[in-house]
C-alpha cells in the first residue's frame, strides 16, 4: 500500500472494500514508527486508540451502516486543538501535562464524519514563529531535506502530510502558520475565512486571527477535510452561521471567465529567483486557460507585518496571561509569594519567542501607548481590508507567491526573528482581512525543495478559491511529487 | 496648614455599585447563576474555568436585563456595545482578565430621584443623584483564605465566576453618609421593583464601593478639596454609613495636619474594618495599575435598536417613589412609605386590599399592623402569606360597610390565617360559623334587652339612665353583647336608652 496516496484514492478503495482502515492505519503507524524519528512530526502518536477507531469504523462500513464522509480515514491533530483526555501542550512546558476535559469543536467534527485520530502534530510553542523549532520539545524536519525547516507554526502537521504519515491533518493560521508550512512541504494548505471554522477548543494564540484549516497532498483532499471542519457553532461567537457548500461535489466544475489579479510589488525585491520563477509559470498556465490576468493594487499592504506585530502579540499577552500556575498547567516548585509564583511559573515555562511576543504585546496596550500602537494597528488593518475589497472588484482571486523563499534551513533564522517575521510577508494580510487564502505545490527548486502558490479569495468564497486551485493542479503535476522517504 | 478650629466641611461623595443579575445562567456559559458556598467549584465549565481553548458567549436575557436595569436608572442606552478586557493577574480570576465595558459602557447619563427624610420638622428634600454610567461585566471568583491563623494555603471557589453584574457609577452627588445610606436603600428598593436582582447584600448580589473626600470651608473663605479615597466592600447599609463617617472624619484631620489636596498624591483604595471602626489602607500595590483595556477579540458588538429600548421602557413596573407619590393621595407619607418600603409583592397585596374593600386608609392599618406583624412573627414573605388580597380585602369591606366590627374581623382574620387559602366566597361562610355577623336584627335584640331591663341587678344603672346619666348604660351593653355575638354596640345602646327612656 502507498502511504502518499490522495484521500479520493484510499476513499475509493476503502469503499470498494479493497482496503479497510484498519490496514491503512497499521501501515501508517508502521511508516510513523520507521520514519518519524528522523522529521519529527509527531509530539504524541495514539496508535492504540487509532486502531480502536478504525476498527468500529470498518465494523460499521462493513454492516452497511451510514458512515461519516471521512470515514476510515488517518488525520492528525496540530497539538493545539483541545482534545478530551489527551494532553493539549500547545509545544511548550506550559501545558506539558495539561490534560483537557473537553473536545474542541473540530474534533468532535472529525469524530462525527468518523475520522481516525492518528496523533498529534508538533508546532511552535503557541503557535508562535515559523519553522516548527521553537517547539519546547523538539524540532520537526522537512521530509524533502532534513537539514531544512518545515515551517511555521503547523510544521507537524505540513510534514506529516509530505512524509506520508497522514493523508490529512488539521492546522492553525494567525498569519500563515498553515500557508507557509504547506509551501515548505509542497503539500496543499489552507486557511479558511475568519469564522467559517469555529475556535472553540483551539487555544488561542490571537483571537482575531486564528483560523483552523486542512492539509492534504491535493485540492481534493483540503475541501474535503474543510467540509467536515466547516461550520456554525454556538460556543464561538465570531462562527459565522453559514451554510457549508459540498466543495468536494463541486471541484470540477469549469471556471469560466476567471479573473486572477496580480501585485506588482509580490515580485520585487526579497523574493527568491526560482520561487518567482515558479509563480510567473503558474500565472501563465492560468493564462493559457483561459483566466484573464489584471494588475491589482494593495496600498496598504506594506504595513501588514507592522500591523500583525502590533495585533498579534497584543492578544497573544492577553491570552496567555491565564497561564499563571494556579489553576492548572505549570507552576515552579519554590517561590515566595503569589507574585513570585507568577513570575517563577511563566519564565521557567514559557520559550524566549514566546516571552518576546508577550513582552511585545504588553507594550503596545500600555496606558499612553495603546493608542499609538494598537488602536493605530486597528485602523490600518481596516484599510488593508478595504484595499482587498475594492481589489475583489477587479478579480476573483489574487495570485501570488506563499514565501518569498522556499524552506529554509534548520538553525539558519533562530537568532534573527525579524527575518524570520518577514517569512510570513505575503501571508499576514490574509489574516488580518479574515480571508481565506490557500497554497498549493508549483514546482520544486533546482535543490529539490517544494514551492508554493498562493491564492486568495473574499471571505467566504472558499468554493471558489478551491475551484481556482483545482483548475491550476488539474493541469500540472507538481502535487503527484512524494519525498524520497520510502 | 495651621489648624483652624473654625474650619467646617462637607462631605462629598460617589458610588460604585456592583449588582449581580439574577438571569438563571452565567453572563458567558451555561452554568447556574446560583449563590453557593458551600459546594465550592460545583457551577463550573470550561468557559468560566479559563481554560486554554474556551470562548464567552454573551447571554442575551443578562444583557436584557441590563438594559431595564438602566432604562429604570433613566439611562440612555447606547445603540452599540462592546466587551473589552480588563487585565490583571489574582487567583480568583482564571482568565488574568475580566470581561467588562471600558470607553462604549452600555448606558450612560441617567439618574435616581431619592428623598431625604429631614431630621426635625423641616420639609423632606429632593435629591437628584446623577448616574455616569451603567455597564455590564462578569464576576470574578472568590478566594477562601485561611483564617485560623496557622497559615494555610488560601483556596479558590469559581462558581460566582462569570456571574452578570451590572456596576452603576453614580455622580459625585451625595453629600452626607445618611445621604449615601438612603440612596443605596432608595437604589436598592429600585432594582428589587424591576426585580432584575435578588439584592441580598449578605451574599454579595449588591455590592458598593464608595468614592470619598471632603471639601473644606477655611475661615477666610477658601473651598479646598481632599484627596479622593475609594472605600471597597461595604457590604451592608449600615457600614457603607459608618465607613463614610468615619472617612470623611479622618480626612478632615489629616487635612488639618497636612494640609494635602486633591491631586497631589494619588488616589488611595482603603477598606472598612467594621470591628474597629475606621478604614484602613488596602492593596497599595494596585494603585497603580494599568488594566490594559483592549476590545475582547472573542466576542462581537452588541446593538440594538431604539424600537426595541422603547418596548422595553414599556415594560418597566411602576418607581417606587412614583408609587409613594400615588399612595399618597389616601395615606400619609409616613404609611405609604412603610408599605411601598416593603417591597413591590406587598405593596401589591396592598393595593389589591384597598381595591377590594374600596377604602385605602383601612386597608393600609391592617396591611401595616396585622399583615406585617404576622409576616414577622412568621418570619415569611408576603407571596406565602396565607391570607389571599381579595380574601382580606372581602373581610375589609364588611368593616367598612359596618357589617362586621373591627374586633370580630381580627377574629375573622385569626382563622382565616390558621385555615389559609379560604377564598373570598367563603368569607360569609366564617363570618357566620363563627356567629360574628352584626346583628341589627332588632327583633332577635329585643328579648335579650327586655331580659337585661327586667333583670333587679340592671335597677341602678337603669334608674341613673331615667335621670339623664346615659352613660351608665356601658355595663349592660356589655352584658348583652357577650349573649348575642356580632352584635353592634351602637345598636344595642340606641335600643336600650330608648326603651329605658319610654319604658
Amino acid at each position: 500500500m502507498s502511504a502518499s496516496e490522495t484521500t479520493a484514492a484510499l476513499l475509493g478503495r476503502l469503499e470498494r472494500g479493497e482496503t479497510t482502515s484498519t490496514a491503512l492505519t497499521e501501515s501508517l503507524l508502521d511508516r510513523v514508527a520507521q520514519h518519524d524519528e528522523s522529521i519529527g512530526s509527531f509530539l504524541t502518536v495514539n496508535g492504540e486508540t487509532a486502531l480502536e477507531t478504525a476498527a468500529a469504523i470498518d465494523a460499521k462500513r462493513a454492516a452497511g451502516e451510514r458512515v461519516g464522509r471521512l470515514a476510515g480515514l488517518p488525520v492528525a491533530l496540530k497539538d493545539i486543538l483541545c482534545t478530551k483526555g489527551e494532553p493539549t501542550t500547545c509545544g511548550s512546558r506550559m501545558l506539558e501535562h495539561f490534560v483537557p476535559p473537553y473536545d474542541a469543536h473540530v474534533v468532535e467534527r472529525l469524530r462525527a464524519e468518523d475520522a481516525v485520530l492518528i496523533g498529534r502534530t508538533n508546532m511552535d510553542e503557541f503557535a508562535m514563529d515559523s519553522s516548527t523549532e521553537n517547539s519546547a520539545f523538539q524540532p520537526t524536519r522537512n521530509p524533502w531535506d532534513t537539514s531544512r525547516s518545515p515551517g511555521g507554526s503547523s510544521g507537524g502537521s505540513a510534514a506529516c502530510v509530505a512524509a506520508g504519515f497522514a493523508p490529512l491533518s488539521v492546522g492553525t493560521d494567525t498569519g500563515g502558520s498553515i500557508r507557509q508550512p504547506a509551501a515548505f512541504c509542497g503539500v496543499v494548505g489552507m486557511k479558511p475565512t475568519y469564522g467559517r471554522v469555529s475556535r472553540y477548543g483551539l487555544v488561542a494564540f490571537a483571537s482575531s486571527l486564528d483560523q483552523i484549516g486542512p492539509f492534504a497532498h491535493d485540492v481534493h483532499g483540503a475541501a474535503l477535510l474543510l467540509e467536515a471542519l466547516a461550520g456554525p457553532d454556538e460556543r464561538d461567537a465570531t462562527c459565522i452561521d453559514r451554510p457549508v457548500p459540498e466543495y468536494t461535489k463541486s471541484l470540477d466544475e469549469p471556471l469560466a471567465g476567471l479573473r486572477v489579479g496580480i501585485v506588482p510589488d509580490h515580485f520585487g525585491e526579497g523574493l527568491d529567483g526560482e520561487v518567482d520563477e515558479a509563480v510567473r509559470e503558474a500565472i501563465n498556465v492560468y493564462a493559457e486557460h483561459g483566466a484573464k490576468i489584471v494588475e491589482i493594487d494593495l496600498p496598504h499592504q506594506k504595513y501588514s507585518v507592522a500591523v500583525y506585530y502590533l495585533i498579534a502579540p497584543s492578544e497573544a499577552s492577553s491570552n496567555l496571561a491565564r497561564y499563571d500556575g494556579v489553576h492548572y498547567g505549570r507552576r515552579a516548585e519554590e517561590y515566595t509569594d503569589l507574585v513570585d509564583m507568577y513570575v517563577a511559573s511563566r519564565s521557567e515555562a514559557f520559550g524566549p519567542e514566546v516571552k518576546r511576543r508577550i513582552l511585545l504585546g504588553t507594550f503596545a496596550l500600555s496606558e499612553g501607548y495603546s493608542d499609538q500602537y494598537y488602536n493605530t494597528a486597528l485602523r490600518v488593518r481596516r484599510l488593508i481590508r478595504r484595499d482587498f475589497d475594492a481589489a475583489f472588484e477587479k478579480c476573483d482571486v489574487i495570485l501570488g507567491p506563499t514565501t518569498p523563499t522556499p524552506a529554509f534551513g534548520i538553525g539558519e533564522l533562530v537568532d534573527d526573528p525579524l527575518a524570520m517575521y518577514l517569512n510570513d510577508v505575503y501571508t499576514i494580510a490574509a489574516n488580518l482581512a479574515g480571508l481565506p487564502a490557500i497554497s498549493l505545490p508549483c514546482g520544486f527548486t533546482k535543490s529539490g525543495l517544494p514551492i508554493g502558490l498562493h491564492l486568495q479569495a473574499p471571505p467566504f468564497e472558499e468554493e471558489g478559491l478551491l475551484q481556482a486551485a483545482r483548475t491550476y493542479e488539474r493541469t500540472t503535476h507538481w502535487h503527484e511529487r512524494r519525498t524520497g522517504l520510502d | 496648614m495651621v489648624p483652624n478650629k473654625t474650619m467646617t466641611y462637607q462631605t462629598i461623595i460617589g458610588l460604585e455599585v456592583h449588582v449581580q443579575l439574577n438571569t438563571r445562567t452565567k453572563l458567558f456559559c451555561g452554568c447556574p447563576n446560583r449563590f453557593n458556598p458551600d459546594e465550592p467549584n460545583t457551577q463550573t465549565c470550561p468557559v468560566c474555568l479559563g481554560l486554554p481553548g474556551a470562548l464567552p458567549v454573551m447571554n442575551r436575557k443578562a444583557y436584557r436585563l441590563g438594559v431595564r436595569t438602566a432604562l429604570a436608572l433613566n439611562c440612555t442606552i447606547a445603540p452599540f456595545t462592546k466587551w473589552d478586557r480588563k487585565q490583571y493577574f489574582y487567583p480568583d480570576l482564571p482568565k488574568a482578565y475580566q470581561i467588562s465595558q471600558f470607553d462604549l459602557p452600555f448606558s450612560s447619563d441617567g439618574w435616581v430621584d431619592v428623598v431625604l427624610p429631614d431630621e426635625g420638622d423641616a420639609e423632606p428634600t429632593h435629591r437628584r443623584v446623577g448616574i455616569i454610567r451603567a455597564h455590564l461585566e462578569e464576576d470574578a471568583g472568590k478566594n477562601v483564605h485561611d483564617e485560623s491563623g496557622r497559615g494555610g494555603d488560601s483556596r479558590v471557589d469559581l462558581n460566582r465566576t462569570g456571574t452578570p453584574l451590572v456596576e452603576i457609577v453614580t455622580q459625585p452627588d451625595l453629600r452626607s453618609a445618611a445621604e449615601a445610606r438612603t440612596f443605596l436603600q432608595e437604589l436598592r428598593l429600585l432594582l428589587l421593583y424591576l426585580g432584575v436582582s435578588d439584592c441580598n447584600m449578605q451574599e454579595g448580589s449588591l455590592r458598593c464601593d464608595a468614592n470619598v473626600n471632603v471639601r473644606v470651608h477655611t475661615d477666610d473663605g477658601h473651598e479646598i478639596a481632599t484627596p479622593i479615597v475609594e472605600i471597597k466592600n461595604l457590604n451592608s447599609f449600615s457600614s457603607v454609613e459608618r465607613a463614610i463617617e468615619h472617612e470623611a472624619e479622618r480626612q478632615f484631620a489629616e487635612f488639618q495636619e497636612t494640609g494635602r489636596k486633591l491631586g497631589e498624591v494619588p488616589k488611595q483604595t482603603r477598606g472598612w474594618n467594621a470591628d474597629r471602626g475606621e478604614t484602613t489602607p488596602q492593596r497599595e500595590k494596585e494603585e497603580a495599575a494599568d488594566y490594559r483595556y483592549f476590545p475582547d477579540p472573542d466576542l462581537v458588538p452588541v446593538t440594538i435598536g431604539a424600537e426595541q429600548v422603547e418596548a422595553m421602557r414599556a415594560e418597566l413596573p411602576e418607581p417606587p417613589a412614583a408609587r409613594r407619590e400615588r399612595f399618597q393621595v389616601d395615606l400619609t407619607p409616613y404609611d405609604a412609605g412603610v408599605i411601598v418600603d416593603q417591597g413591590r409583592a406587598f405593596a401589591d397585596y396592598y393595593e389589591a386590599v384597598a381595591h377590594t374593600c374600596e377604602d385605602g386608609k383601612l386597608a393600609a392599618n391592617w396591611v401595616t399592623q396585622d399583615v406585617l406583624r404576622e409576616l414577622n412573627d412568621r418570619d415569611i414573605e408576603i407571596g406565602t402569606f396565607p391570607i389571599d388580597a381579595e380574601t382580606l380585602g372581602t373581610v375589609l369591606a364588611k368593616i367598612a360597610a359596618n357589617e362586621l366590627t373591627t374586633k370580630s374581623g381580627r377574629e375573622v382574620f385569626g382563622v382565616l390565617l390558621e385555615r389559609a387559602g379560604v377564598s373570598p366566597a367563603d368569607v360569609d361562610d366564617v363570618v357566620e360559623e363563627l356567629g360574628l355577623a352584626v346583628v341589627s336584627d332588632t327583633g332577635a335584640l329585643e328579648g335579650v334587652i327586655d331580659a337585661a331591663i327586667a333583670n333587679p341587678a340592671n335597677a341602678k344603672a337603669i334608674a341613673a339612665v331615667r335621670e339623664g346619666k346615659q352613660q351608665a348604660v356601658g355595663p349592660m351593653i356589655g352584658q348583652i353583647m357577650k349573649e348575642v355575638k356580632g352584635a353592634d354596640a351602637k345598636v344595642v345602646r340606641a335600643m336600650l336608652i330608648e326603651r329605658i327612656e319610654n319604658g
